[in-house]
């Protein structure tokens, strides 16, 4: 579950005001904007990126408002993908878990489950400079979920595809979420990409967030 | 019907470009010129030029080296840091690089004589001693390098940083697992410039840590020992060395692929 209460935060003329709403615990969530309102600083919030002047965060069961973003348990993927720049593929795929000392044949395990799952099986050895848009976007997602996150952030992580690589792009994203119950939160400015993916969608307005019930086909 | 394929700027700009290019070229043509290297074996066979030589070297690594730890952190800070007074602070490091040269050498030789300055030099002496050297390239060397280091951050996203952090890092182990590793080009550029801004240092070593033979003296030292004594072709063999040295620095940096 992604539970938000009252989240407030302001950088000069631009703010958000009085935040609330809840992603239940395996649905996938999108939250729909215009560009430049808001919805990246609300994710970076619920991140522990930023720190909302007013509000507090939930994840499950836990407050995580005060806890380092490294402590929440959850997987991010921002827009670009923001892969690491020296790093192979295997290796991007195995930071979250190498950095929680996990032995070797475990972290490859993983590695090979995930490459599997999203079809990156071939580009293990490449770094992001070989990789095309969508295939960032597919190894930036196996890295966020590499430590088996209860949450999953995702910051328009189909805009900048090109349409031959959004629609399995999509598909992934639904299948992926379907498969491990992760708690989705997607933000994005297109409609299209909402109604196909969302369980539970909302809307960022003048720094306002106004939800809708569930959807009732799910 | 004037031609689209051709604008007479570029011609004008090209003109320009070439005059300046002959000119650099031209500079270090007739100084080669006058030089041979039978004058340059010689000047290497003297025990006080080989000293220098071998002083220049490690003096420069060595200001490359602390130019460069102290480059990472002041560059980090400027580009990804947000705190009051950053533009002063971004203005106040460039000093050493607009004062002029002789006054860094007289401010480090009054510095030194304040009771901060001497309780420092009881422990390790710096006022005309090699250590002195490298304190007088370090102060011009470094504000260099951070200029570099700062560059390289600014032009290096912070989100894979952030990224990292969601997944479990601390931020000091975010910039040593991504940052830095995506940022070795602009290290190395910075260390190269640093090193051979150090090269050419001459006036706060003269005035800070001396020109005395086997001692304090470094490269651009004997060119000017040398001019003084009237030993032109030793002092151009010497030139000749370090424009040498320069040409090594500037491809490395070329090669490394960084825009300095």
């Amino acid at each position: 579950m992604i539970r938000l209460e009252s989240i407030a935060w302001r950088a000069g003329a631009f703010g958000l005001e009085n935040v609330s709403f809840t992603v239940p615990s395996g649905s996938y969530g999108v939250l729909m904007g215009r560009t430049g309102g808001g919805k990246t600083t609300l994710l970076e919030i619920i991140c522990g990126l930023r720190h909302p002047t007013a509000g507090r965060v939930w994840l499950g069961e836990r407050d995580v408002t005060a806890l380092a973003p490294g402590a929440r348990g959850l997987g991010y993927v921002p827009q670009d993908g923001a892969l690491f720049p020296t790093m192979t593929v295997r290796e991007q795929l195995g930071f979250a878990l190498r950095l929680r000392h996990r032995p070797a044949d475990e972290i490859a395990r993983r590695v090979h489950e995930l490459a599997d799952q999203l079809s990156v099986a071939p580009l293990l050895d490449r770094r992001p400079d070989g990789l095309s848009g969508g295939e960032r976007q597919r190894v930036a997602l196996g890295r966020a979920l590499a430590a088996r996150p209860q949450v999953l952030l995702l910051d328009e992580p189909l805009s900048a595809l090109d349409d031959d690589t959004r629609e399995p792009l999509a598909d992934l994203l639904h299948r992926v979420q379907r498969e491990t119950a992760v708690t989705v939160l997607h933000i994005t400015h297109q409609r299209s990409e909402a109604d196909r993916l969302a369980d539970n969608l909302f809307h960022l307005e003048s720094g306002r967030v106004i939800g809708s019930p569930a959807r009732a086909d799910v | 019907m004037r031609s689209l394929r051709f604008d007479p700027l570029w011609l004008v700009l090209g003109v320009i470009t070439g005059a300046y290019l002959l000119f650099l070229l031209a500079m270090l043509g007739a100084t080669a010129a006058h030089s041979s290297p039978g004058d340059l074996f010689r000047a290497l066979h003297a025990r006080e030029i080989r000293y220098a030589i071998g002083l220049s070297l490690a003096t420069c690594t060595a200001t490359a080296l602390l130019s460069l730890f102290l480059a990472v952190p002041v560059g980090y800070l400027l580009a990804r840091g947000q705190f009051p007074g950053k533009p002063w602070l971004d203005a106040a490091l460039d000093i050493p690089i607009v004062l002029p040269p002789m006054v860094v050498g007289l401010c480090l030789l009054i510095l030194f004589q304040t009771p901060f300055g001497r309780a420092v030099e009881r422990v390790l002496p710096f006022t005309y001693t090699i250590a002195g050297v490298v304190l007088a390239q370090f102060v011009i060397g470094a504000a260099f390098a951070v200029r570099t280091m700062r560059g390289t951050f600014d032009q290096l996203s912070s989100r894979p940083e952030e990224v990292a952090m969601t997944l479990g890092c601390s931020r000091a182990r975010a910039v040593w697992l991504v940052t830095l590793p995506a940022a070795r080009r602009g290290m190395f550029a910075a260390a190269s410039i640093a090193w051979a801004r150090s090269l050419g240092e001459f006036g706060p070593i003269l005035v800070f840590a001396g020109a005395t033979r086997m001692k304090t003296e470094v490269l651009p030292t004997t060119v000017w020992l040398e001019l003084s004594v009237g030993n032109l072709e030793a002092a151009i063999a010497v030139s000749m060395l370090m424009v040498a040295l320069a040409v090594v620095v500037l491809v490395a940096v070329r090669l490394a692929g960084e825009r300095v």
